[in-house]
């Protein structure tokens, strides 16, 4: 998923990854394109993580973990580095989610449970502010529940603002009509997705299928 | 005459009182002032109410004020780090409240306190539960809710160098919420690793100019949050000792002193 999410990303861009499965797209981005990895604790020009047992504890990702700078990092304090989050200046934010709607809802930071210590970090800054949203996720929920769904039942990040949604069995867009299926993992048929997916699914339109 | 340097950390943060507002610098251990925090706990203040992008890791700088009882409610974004035990039970509890704001709205709010502006408009939480009892409003089209400017009382913070007039420079991802808090906080306590002479710092490089600071105090081998936790040490430790030396009274944790 992540690899296939890094053939989407363009030369040039300045990217937010979320924390998780998101991290890894970077390792995928194509040779030959120049990607600036931004993270909100203050960090522009992100690198791949230290050897193990190296770097310096106070050089982290928004997951706290250690990380490096590239040749033309820069640093600068959490009110700036939302600036360029809610100020559009970040072309595009890759982030897990809980559930998607149809319409693009997101809903990746709470389950909503009684006994939840609710926890939000940065993600509704991202969401609404970054200017294109993907989302990397497994189709279903661990027991096979749909997280593509008609409307989120969880508590929302924010309203209508997931583009694409890159699933373990397809990549989808998130379209006025529905869940519009543009690429399906090699052997997946789209029956198998559609029985997966609690909101309108749509099929690869038969112009997208004549181009591949 | 002006020279902000003050000797000890218990000095630096002897005035804090009862009731106070405490911002305090730090994303997860980058940042964290954990000497001062350590000397707020030895000092006693209690009622606080205290603002970080969390609520501290294991039971050492912040977990250990908030495991103390002296945090009556956090303002943060993120409580649920990874070993982070001590909030969870407090606030279950009901013992310490919790204000939760996302991350982006945190620094802006912070940013407007110390700018002046006692208000704004942000897309950030529109319709989430994050929004509800909040003003919206809508510009041009867009739904925006409205968000407080957040000042405080003090402000913690740890920089990596600073001159005596309190000019700060900072380590990497370490800034963080530092500078945004210094302009917020009626009284600004930094610990530095080192302190030089004005002129020594580049001015061009200054992040945050003396103006927003007012104590300095050198602490130039900071504990590491992370080193500590993984080590299973409290503050103060368990046999009691407390202090700028309760490192080197954990001879059996660490047998050549602190790191």
């Amino acid at each position: 998923m992540a690899a296939r999410a890094a053939l989407d990303i363009p030369d040039g861009s300045y990217v937010n990854l979320g924390i998780g499965i998101p991290e890894k797209v970077a390792a995928y981005v194509p040779e030959g394109r120049e990607v600036i990895y931004h993270t909100e604790n203050g960090l522009l020009g992100m690198g791949p993580a230290p050897m193990e047992g190296t770097g310096d504890p106070e050089l982290i990702n928004a997951g706290k973990r250690r990380v490096t700078a590239v040749p033309g990092a820069s640093f600068f304090h959490h009110a700036d580095s939302f600036v360029m989050i809610r100020g559009g200046h970040i072309d595009l934010c890759v982030l897990g989610a809980l559930q998607v709607a149809q319409n693009g809802d997101l809903a990746n930071w709470s389950t909503g449970a009684p006994d939840a210590i609710p926890a939000v970090g940065g993600a509704m800054d991202l969401v609404a502010g970054v200017n294109t949203i993907y989302v990397i996720t497994q189709h279903t929920t661990r027991t096979g529940e749909p997280k593509l769904v008609e409307s989120c039942t969880y508590p929302l990040t924010s309203r209508g603002v997931v583009d694409r949604i890159y699933t373990d069995l397809a990549v989808i867009d998130v379209t006025d009509e529905g869940f519009q299926v543009v690429e399906l993992s090699p052997g997946v048929e789209f029956e198998y997705v559609e029985e997966r997916t609690a909101g309108e699914l749509l099929p690869i339109p038969d112009a997208l299928r004549e181009v591949k | 005459m002006i020279d902000k340097r003050v000797t000890s950390v218990a000095e630096a943060v002897a005035d804090i009182f009862d009731g106070a507002t405490v911002m305090v610098g730090g994303f997860g251990e980058a940042g964290s002032p954990i000497e001062l925090i350590h000397a707020l706990v030895d000092q006693g203040a209690a009622d606080l109410t205290v603002v970080n992008n969390n609520t501290g890791s294991g039971e050492v700088g912040l977990a250990a004020l908030i495991k103390a009882g002296r945090v009556s409610k956090m303002i943060c974004s993120y409580p649920r780090t990874a070993n982070s035990t001590v909030f969870p039970e407090l606030y279950r509890s009901g013992r310490t409240a919790l204000d939760l704001v996302p991350q982006g709205t945190l620094a802006e709010r912070i940013r407007a306190g110390g700018a002046g502006i006692p208000a704004f408009y942000t897309a950030t939480s529109v319709g989430t539960p994050l929004e509800e009892g909040k003003e919206v409003r809508t510009i041009e089209g867009r739904d925006y809710v409205l968000e407080y400017g957040l000042t405080a009382d003090f402000a913690l913070i740890k920089c990596l160098r600073a001159d005596y007039h309190g000019n700060l420079v900072f380590n990497k991802t370490a800034r963080n919420f530092a500078p945004v808090m210094a302009t917020a906080s009626k009284t600004t306590i930094v610990q530095t690793m080192e302190v030089v002479t004005p002129g020594e710092l580049d001015p061009e490089s200054i992040v945050t100019p003396g103006i927003f600071v007012d104590r300095i105090v050198t602490v130039d081998n900071p504990a590491l949050e992370s080193e500590l936790v993984a080590r299973g040490v409290s503050y103060p430790c368990r046999s009691g000792c407390r202090g700028t030396r309760w490192l080197q009274e954990l001879p059996s944790i660490f047998p050549t002193g602190p790191m």
